[in-house]
């Protein structure tokens, strides 16, 4: 059976515009989160969230490029030269058709939405600028990727929801050991911190005005963040051929739907996401040492995913480490599954745990060693990534250390 | 202005029910009415419209919330409280 493995990462996120940056805060457990600093933030009832800060486009991109990319576009085009670069890999002729690009977001071009919804509705203007439909389509960001980078292959978008992230990195991963390609380059980006992105949020009240407390007794909701991270997923002969340095290997992915709530988690189909993964990475329970969680800070999530570990891990679920990295990066929705995976390669390669920070007080119902408040060294074999969406559609990876 | 405001929210409480608003009586909860939590916010977001106020509730911590959910007579008596403090 065909392996697969990682060659390349690139980040840019609230806790920094790169890799190192971004593992440096995990590390240190520093917080990403803080005041909203948008267009009419006043009107907002929640006013904070985990912006990209010190970011100026222009310095990255002409007026040209701008006028075509997004915000959450331009977080992908710099994530993804950073993993391209790290992996050394150029395509031309054959193996650039052997290459593609799939990537998660929830939400597309949000920015490009509220701003000409602005323009037609508030300032009444009849005429928007011609670029708007292919600056906010979703798949925006996986075909300029595709373009920059010559990438030829199977090359779409992801949405669903909190889980785009896992199903586009599941679905690259099954591309590759399944043989329709060699290379994929894979992740998320969101950039849905605007004035209409973040009102929508307010409206189901599951957010928090304070802090993102995943697991802590008093937690009061979920946080918002923005960015991407993309990585370059690689067969994993085709990488030790080319002598490519591996970050950690794919071994295992599954999906399942709750078929039950439009937002209400299931711990029965998330437990079965979790056992897939397993399953499909050939590993037993009680070979995983740590969890990237959803871990959103909700009361309901937190408990349910817990409760799911729980019936999965039995016994081990007590060896376990579950923490949750959105206390300091916030919840990048569909974005947020390819941050979590640096943390993970992180587990993997360097031997530390990221915690779950703002961890205040034990909830019985999360009764798992959530690594609180402070990063902690330990040698980690194999790992998991769980995604739990809304609209109850559940996306777990595994992976081990480099082989 | 009370039978006003009760009036008002058993309406909306019964739309969101799908009941009619003889069945809604004062004592009931809303679990009693079948109103799930996804109810409850539409409900406080049709309330908010209707009296044009702010509703402090977020459904991480309902039993903190300053605002009473427990009974449809808790709520009345919450809105009429909200109301009185904006005028």
């Amino acid at each position: 059976m065909r392996r697969v493995v990682i060659t390349g990462q690139g980040t840019i996120n609230a806790l920094g515009h790169d890799v190192p940056t971004t593992l440096v805060a995990m590390r240190e457990g520093k917080c990403g989160i803080g005041p909203l600093d948008l267009r009419d933030v006043d009107r907002l009832s929640v006013k904070i969230g985990a912006q990209v800060t010190g970011y100026v486009p222009e310095a990255l991109f002409n007026r040209q490029q701008i006028a075509l990319y997004d915000r959450f576009t331009q977080f992908t085009l710099i994530a993804a030269h950073q993993a391209l670069d790290h992996s050394g890999l150029v395509f031309g002729g054959e193996a650039a058709t052997r290459a593609g690009v799939v990537l998660g977001t929830a939400g597309g071009g949000v920015n490009t939405w509220d701003e000409n919804y602005r323009t037609v509705y508030e300032e009444g203007k009849n005429r928007v600028h011609p670029f708007v439909v292919p600056k906010l389509m979703n798949n925006a960001a996986a075909s300029h990727v595709s373009m920059e980078w010559n990438l030829k292959g199977p090359s779409f978008s992801v949405a669903t929801a909190c889980a785009s992230s896992n199903h586009a990195m599941g679905l690259a991963f099954q591309l590759i050991r399944g043989g329709a390609c060699d290379v994929m380059v894979t992740g998320g980006s969101e950039a849905m911190l605007s004035f209409g992105g973040v009102k929508a949020w307010e409206g189901l009240r599951v957010m928090s005005k304070d802090a993102c407390r995943p697991f802590s007794a008093n937690r009061n909701g979920m946080v918002q963040g923005e960015g991407a991270a993309v990585f370059v997923f690689e067969e994993y002969d085709h990488a030790k051929r080319r002598g490519a340095e591996i970050l950690a290997e794919v071994v295992g992915f599954a999906m399942t739907s709750d078929a039950a709530d439009i937002v209400m988690p299931s711990k029965q189909g998330a437990g079965r996401a979790i056992s897939g993964a397993l399953k499909d990475a050939r590993l037993n329970p009680e070979d995983i040492c740590y969890i990237n969680a959803h871990g959103t800070g909700t009361a309901v999530n937190d408990k349910v995913e817990c409760a799911a570990v729980a019936d999965v891990f039995g016994h081990h679920a007590d060896d376990l480490m579950v923490s949750s990295t959105k206390s300091m990066h916030g919840h990048l929705i569909g974005g947020t599954g390819a941050v979590e995976l640096l943390a993970c390669i992180m587990a993997l390669r360097d031997g530390v745990i990221a915690p779950t920070i703002g961890y205040e007080e034990p909830d019985p119902e999360c009764a798992l060693d959530v690594v609180p408040n402070e990063a902690r060294e330990a040698k980690v074999d194999a790992v998991l990534s769980n995604a739990f969406a809304f609209g109850g559609l559940n996306a777990v990876l595994a992976l081990k250390a480099a082989p | 202005m009370s039978g006003d405001v009760s009036e008002r929210i058993i309406k909306i409480i019964a739309e969101q029910a799908v009941l009619e608003t003889s069945d809604v009586s004062p004592k009931k909860t809303l679990e009693d009415l079948g109103i799930d939590s996804l109810g409850l916010v539409e409900a406080i977001f049709a309330i908010e419209e209707e009296f044009d106020i702010q509703v402090p509730f977020n459904a991480n911590e309902p039993d903190k919330s300053d605002f009473d959910i427990s009974s449809v007579a808790a709520i009345v008596a919450a809105v009429e409280k909200l109301v009185a403090e904006q005028y």
